[in-house]
């Protein structure tokens, strides 16, 4: 374990920390405007307090995502100075419009948790759209940046260095579209599934609660739309990976030998010595037919690559069959919840479903930290594809096993607080049902109004 | 107009408006640490009750800065955060304390004990931050930061390990602490004692400033001698002579109880210690080795860079206005 070994360990516990926030500040928006909509339609003060519930999540869970957030942008220069002094210039423009989308987000995120007594009914409102919109946009021009480093675009390389940079057609880069598409729904997917979890559990103690059904109803909802959509755009960005970086798409499917008729390998383990995968479930001609649409195609391996340019491909494969195996997971969900709707029965009722919404909560989740690993983990060795090996962006400071150390251990424990913090939000809530308004809030809007 | 310049011009007005918003959240933050007397509670509360509402915009400020500075001189970037890694990182502990702890108070139970829990580590965070700015700014200033065709030779500690860079930690401290407490004798203006808690503060903690600028001064001569040299320059006397009487007026105007003019006369002593710094490191963004010009991005970069700012400004100058007229006026307005 080397200084670059702990560098990339760094990076990838900041990541996979701040994805999870990142992922709720852009889905919690969108289920606390809804919640608002209803009640702004229905005058039905449950829904104002189910939309002021939902908006402390969002408030702590943004606030965690805004620091971490932070962090990165720091950590791409105090981690990968040589890929920031070679790539700043081409991907900066998308970092800038990040900040300005993340710059209205956090003023409408102040003007809607502070500004409940201060602006009209319909103007909160509009401010929590507006936090949900900037929220997508932040998240699509990162989305961008992570693009362009799988396909490099917008740049010619002249003695090792880019000139002729067209930031525009960079942030266009071939890559961007699919990319975009599958994070912003995995946001909505993962959060809406998890929110329907916690409240399934609160559910399956208190059939009764209204408050529950309601927030159940709307989350459940917003992922039943949003999972389908994103088995589409799974399967869009399967076909674009497979032509633009072959390498990853082998590595993900563990396919190792270039040839016709080429298996899909559900589960199993990559063995690059012999080539093979392990225990995996074997369905012929079906990757041919994903990739290229006819059973016979020819699928590149991982042989037409030289050694050291493959990425590991037991973490990959691995990685990839689970974040399929969560989206499926749920989308099952999603159709025992749509049949429930369709046969004119209530969704937030009956045991057994209810039990399986709470197990399903973190399924999101899973998918988008193993979905995250297979798009960087099979980019690898490369930061740059095919451009800039990411060794080669590694900062020269040695003792880095500090750091790692420092903010693994700082996450943890952020972690774990935030767990406490939110058990206490909802049991806190949990108490005072049907009151209308829960007795937190209504103190902190005493103080707010005083 | 050289498409740098603007960028650059952008960056440092940014950077000014982390001082003046993000900075008194810092100051804030100490002053929520120190809270004392019969008060304490209600110090604690009025500085939340600030804070609150523009708390997460103010932050955004410094990602700009980082993300303009690595958008336009990539290579300043690169070589920066290698110099300086073990104090930014410093910071970047500092900033996910401050932030974490400041929401889990306010989303956390009320009461006193848990309240202080959550306010010790926000308080912690609040005075490291703002030291460990300081002197990565005040490092940087040295020009012990040597960076050889296109690669830094200086090493990890060079620069901010000066007591130069020290001092600077400390005026930053100091400033931020003096704003937050300006900044709070007109948010408290419904609450005579408070707001007169909050004056005294202000008072002491500008009266501090003094020394702190002299030792900052003193030990440039030895440690910064480019920024040192430049206290020769045709425009040094005057910016000297205009700093000083901004920050006498602002304790004048605090010792007579005329908050608004204090509040005007400290932001225009913040915004000239920083157009002062800024003219003395000029042209150079690394001094002694790297020069803005020398480290931008090509032309058409910076443009679009510029057109990207534009419209970025003019969403949010609008939604700025909107939240300090719905959170900062309507205090007067109400009540």
């Amino acid at each position: 374990m080397n200084d670059f070994f702990f560098a990339r360990s760094q990076m990838a516990v900041s990541l996979a920390f701040h994805i999870v926030f990142a992922a709720i500040g852009m889905g919690m928006p969108l289920l606390m405007a809804i919640a608002e909509w209803r009640y702004l339609r229905t005058g039905d003060a449950g829904y104002l307090d189910l939309a002021k519930r939902w908006a402390k999540g969002t408030a702590v869970f943004f606030a965690v995502g805004a620091v971490s957030g932070t962090v990165l942008s720091f950590e791409l220069g105090l981690l990968w100075p040589g890929f920031m002094k070679y790539a700043g210039a081409i991907i900066g423009m998308p970092f800038s419009l990040e900040g300005f989308a993340f710059f209205t987000e956090a003023i409408f995120l102040g003007i809607y948790l502070y500004g409940w007594k201060r602006i009209s009914p319909r103007m909160h409102w509009l401010a929590g759209v507006i936090v949900a919109a900037s929220g997508i946009f932040s998240g699509i021009f990162v989305v961008t940046a992570n693009a362009w480093m799988n396909a490099p675009a917008g740049f010619r390389v002249v003695n090792g260095a880019p000139v002729d940079i067209d930031p525009v057609a960079a942030m266009l880069n071939p890559a961007s579209l699919h990319e975009v598409l599958h994070m912003t729904l995995a946001a909505y997917v993962a959060t809406a599934f998890a929110v329907a979890s916690v409240h399934a559990f609160f559910l399956l103690r208190d059939r009764g609660s209204l408050f529950h059904r309601r927030a159940f109803t709307i989350s459940l909802a917003v992922g039943c739309i949003a999972i389908p959509l994103q088995l589409a755009s799974g399967d869009l960005s399967a076909r674009v990976v497979a032509s633009l970086q072959p390498a990853k798409f082998a590595a993900m499917e563990g396919h190792y030998h270039t040839g016709p008729n080429a298996p899909v390998v559900i589960g199993g383990f990559a063995d690059d010595s012999t080539r093979t995968v392990r225990y995996g479930l074997e369905i012929p001609g079906f990757l041919s037919f994903l990739a290229h649409d006819d059973f016979n195609a020819t699928v590149t391996g991982l042989d037409a690559y030289p050694r050291d340019q493959w990425p590991n491909a037991l973490l990959v494969h691995l990685s990839f069959d689970a974040m399929v195996g969560c989206g499926s997971l749920l989308f099952l969900l999603a159709a025992a919840a749509a049949w429930k709707r369709w046969r004119k029965r209530p969704v937030a009722d009956g045991r057994r479903f209810l039990l399986a919404a709470v197990a399903a909560g973190p399924l999101g989740f899973i998918a988008i930290e193993t979905g995250w690993m297979v798009t960087e983990l099979g980019r690898q060795p490369w930061v740059i594809y095919g451009v800039m090996r990411t060794a080669q962006a590694v900062t020269p400071i040695t003792g880095l096993v500090i750091p790692f150390v420092s903010f693994t251990v700082l996450y943890l424990l952020l972690s774990t607080v935030l767990v406490f913090l939110l058990r206490r939000i909802f049991l806190g809530g949990a108490a005072d049902d049907g009151s209308g308004m829960p007795a937190a809030t209504a103190e902190t809007e005493a103080r707010h109004a005083a | 107009m050289l498409p740098e310049w603007i960028v650059l011009i952008v960056m440092i007005a940014a950077l000014l408006f982390y001082a003046l918003l993000g900075g008194a959240d810092f100051g804030g933050g100490m002053w929520d640490l120190l809270a004392m007397g019969p008060r304490a509670r209600r110090q604690r509360d009025a500085i939340a009750e600030a804070i609150g509402p523009v708390w997460e915009a103010n932050h955004v400020w410094l990602i700009l800065v980082i993300v303009l500075l690595f958008s336009a001189f990539p290579s300043a970037f690169g070589a920066i955060m290698t110099a300086l890694h073990i104090p930014l990182t410093l910071v970047l502990v500092g900033i996910v304390m401050r932030g974490a702890a400041f929401v889990f108070r306010k989303y956390d139970a009320q009461n006193d004990r848990v309240h202080r829990r959550w306010s010790t580590l926000f308080g912690i965070a609040s005075f490291l931050t703002p030291l460990m700015l300081g002197v990565t700014v005040g490092g940087l200033a040295t020009g012990a930061i040597v960076v050889k065709d296109g690669s830094l030779t200086s090493g990890f500690v060079a620069g901010w390990t000066t007591p130069f860079a020290l001092a600077c930690g400390l005026f930053t401290q100091g400033l931020f602490a003096f704003l937050a407490a300006v900044y709070l004798t007109l948010d408290t203006a419904d609450d005579p004692p408070l707001q007169n808690d909050f004056r005294l503060r202000a008072l002491f903690s500008g009266i501090t400033l003094a020394p702190a600028a002299l030792l900052v001064f003193l030990l440039a001569r030895y440690e910064a001698p480019a920024l040192h040299g430049a206290t020769s320059s045709w425009w040094a006397a005057p910016l000297f002579t205009l700093t000083s009487i901004a920050a006498l007026t602002a304790l004048a105007a605090l010792f007579r109880r005329r908050f608004a003019a204090a509040r005007a006369a400290a932001i225009a002593q913040v915004a000239l210690v920083i157009l002062g710094w800024t003219l003395a490191q000029y042209p150079d963004l690394i001094p002694g080795s790297l020069s803005f010009d020398a480290a931008a991005a090509p032309a058409n970069v910076l443009w679009i860079l510029i057109v990207c700012l534009g419209i970025g400004a003019v969403l949010l100058i609008p939604s700025l206005y909107y939240l300090f007229k719905v959170f900062k006026a309507s205090r007067t307005q109400a009540e």
